[in-house]
């Protein structure tokens, strides 16, 4: 694969194109004690592999790294074409203990959705 | 019960998503259109303890206060159309809430015209000591920790009870059954139950009728309301109608609203108050069943109605989750509002100051936070690497602080204000006065045996 100049790469699959996740997903997220879920709904049935493939649990440990002291678990919808993500730790005790503005996670919905990922687009 | 398409039909319409939602709902979805049952949820996982400490002080309070006013302006409407209530505003005083939701519709002049059911048996608070002498440990489900811990700060415990006891209510003829700690997801279940004859192991069925009450639990949250897909495409969100859940006895059934209403039903905002607060989604554990959310089809059935069928269901487990409340200590928190130029740097050097301030008068938290509303606060580091923080118009400190020592949480209220005149420049905002120290409720989630909780259901006439 080569990095062409305008930033987008050329593979034997053909070429990609880096987007973030809020072009390919909704989202909403809510609370449960100290941890945030996020679903991730796919805005489009073709979009939901490519969810599953590069929106993984470690992926997305690495994108909230600095906002959760704990783990991320995945479970899978296919048939609402969506992800559940399990941010464990993310609420500062979750609550009436934490101190955040978003104490109950109901705006780590749209942070997943900063996540970039490399998509293919067909020649 | 009406027919729609030939198939019986009970229509459930959502009425109060959580205590302090709009006041308006209740009476536009029992005036708006048919409907066979108003649902209303006010209960969250801390509101128990809030309401223990209203009883403790006033032994005729302890309920959602709120529900009064909404049924006082409903009730003469109810019996005309043949609306019954399911609502879980009682709270931890649910015979008191009974009592005054009985006053006003004598007032109302409708005495003898309307049964209440009440439903208690969910509160522990009193049986907490033979109960863990009796070996229920009662442990931190998150932590595992032993309740023995924190047993004399314990404010509330309250078992999650199901669908059934209110089931038992509508069968003893009451037209609004009011609710201790019942499940949100129990007040929709239960008059299904009750309507189409449905049989405790009918997990199926009871699964179905658990995800239509997952569905419309958070009243609007499903037909337009903080719905992020094509947001700026939905319409009328003033006007917004609260969902209606329009069911049949095989299990499947539609989401609508009423006609000329605001807001929007679609599969993608559907989906969304489908996940939201999901744990492990092939098992949604309530005291009724075990439903399997992977199993849920979703079509769109037409404008502002989506087809929902397909679900299955587990037996329900042996267990009863209890929410239990406990005095943890004190909390505050304090803002500040920098302007223009350099506002980020001017926040983030008051930040500093502040913190050498509290440093220096030897207080000890447990945590300080501070976050930059305007930079970071809502999606930390994630923004920041990308916000213009040297050109931000204004940013907001805010700094809270958390401990078990309330004059130290009391001192910090006081180190906020002396910034306007002694810290960084170009600093405004704090016409809301001096912070208040808050106490500190703390959540303990755990299990219990279900034969050791036993509802209790009465039914009487006004």
């Amino acid at each position: 694969m080569r990095r062409r100049k305008d930033g987008r790469t050329e593979g034997r699959k053909g070429r990609s194109r880096r987007v973030r996740l809020v072009e390919l997903a909704h989202a909403r997220s809510g609370d449960k004690g100290d941890t945030a879920n996020v679903g991730l709904i796919a805005l489009k049935p073709r979009y939901y592999p490519i969810l599953v493939e590069q929106v993984t649990a470690a992926r997305v440990a690495r994108h909230f790294q600095g906002m959760i002291t704990g783990t991320v678990e995945r479970y899978e919808l296919p048939n609402l074409l969506a992800l559940n993500f399990l941010l464990h730790g993310a609420l500062d005790g979750g609550g009436t203990m934490s101190l955040k503005t978003d104490a109950q996670g109901k705006v780590f919905s749209t942070a997943l959705l900063r996540l970039e990922i490399d998509i293919e687009v067909p020649r | 019960m009406t027919s729609r398409r030939g198939q019986p039909t009970v229509r459930i319409a959502a009425g109060q998503g959580f205590w302090g939602d709009w006041l308006e709902a209740p009476y536009r979805q029992v005036t708006g259109g048919p409907i066979d049952y108003l649902m209303m949820d006010y209960l969250a996982e801390v509101t128990m303890s809030i309401l223990q400490k209203q009883k403790s002080r006033d032994p005729t309070l302890g309920y959602a206060t709120d529900f009064l006013p909404s049924m006082e302006r409903i009730l003469p409407v109810l019996g005309a159309r043949r609306i019954k209530v399911t609502a879980n505003a009682g709270g931890v005083n649910p015979r008191a809430c009974a009592e005054a939701v009985a006053e006003a519709a004598r007032r109302l002049g409708l005495a003898g015209k309307l049964r209440i059911g009440v439903v208690t048996g969910d509160d522990l608070l009193g049986r907490l000591d033979a109960l863990l002498a009796r070996g229920h440990a009662l442990k931190n489900l998150d932590t595992g920790r032993s309740l023995h811990e924190v047993r004399d700060r314990v404010l509330s415990a309250n078992a999650y009870l199901g669908a059934w006891p209110v089931a038992a209510a509508l069968r003893q003829g009451a037209d609004v059954v009011i609710t201790g700690r019942v499940t949100d997801t129990g007040l929709t279940l239960a008059p299904l139950i009750h309507a189409f004859g449905w049989r405790p192991d009918a997990w199926d069925l009871l699964a179905a009728g658990t995800v239509a009450g997952h569905t419309i639990e958070c009243g609007a949250q499903c037909s337009g309301g903080n719905c992020l897909v094509d947001w700026e495409k939905i319409p009328d969100l003033a006007n917004v109608g609260y969902p209606i859940v329009e069911a049949h006895p095989d299990g499947t059934f539609e989401v609508a609203k009423h006609p000329g209403t605001g807001g929007r039903i679609t599969v993608g905002g559907v989906t969304e108050q489908l996940v939201y607060e999901m744990g492990d989604p092939t098992q949604y554990i309530t005291p009724d069943c075990i439903a399997d959310f992977t199993t849920i089809r979703l079509e769109q059935a037409g404008q502002d109605r989506v087809r929902v069928s397909g679900v299955r269901g587990r037996p329900a487990t042996d267990k009863l989750k209890v929410s239990i409340a406990y005095f943890y200590g004190y909390k505050a928190v304090g803002t500040l509002v920098y302007a223009w130029p350099d506002a980020y740097q001017k926040a983030q050097a008051a930040d500093r100051v502040l913190r050498q301030r509290l440093a220096d008068l030897g207080l000890r938290f447990e945590a300080i936070l501070t976050e930059f509303v305007g930079a970071d606060a809502t999606h930390g580091p994630l923004a920041r690497r990308s916000a213009p923080l040297d050109a931000l118009p204004e940013v907001q400190l805010r700094v809270g602080v958390r401990s078990t020592d309330k004059p130290a949480v009391e001192r910090f209220t006081r180190e906020i204000a002396p910034l306007i005149l002694n810290g960084p420049p170009s600093v405004t905002g704090f016409a809301g006065g001096r912070p208040k120290p808050e106490e500190i409720v703390a959540y303990w989630p755990a299990l219990i045996d279900k034969q050791v909780v036993e509802p209790c259901v009465e039914v009487v006439d006004v």
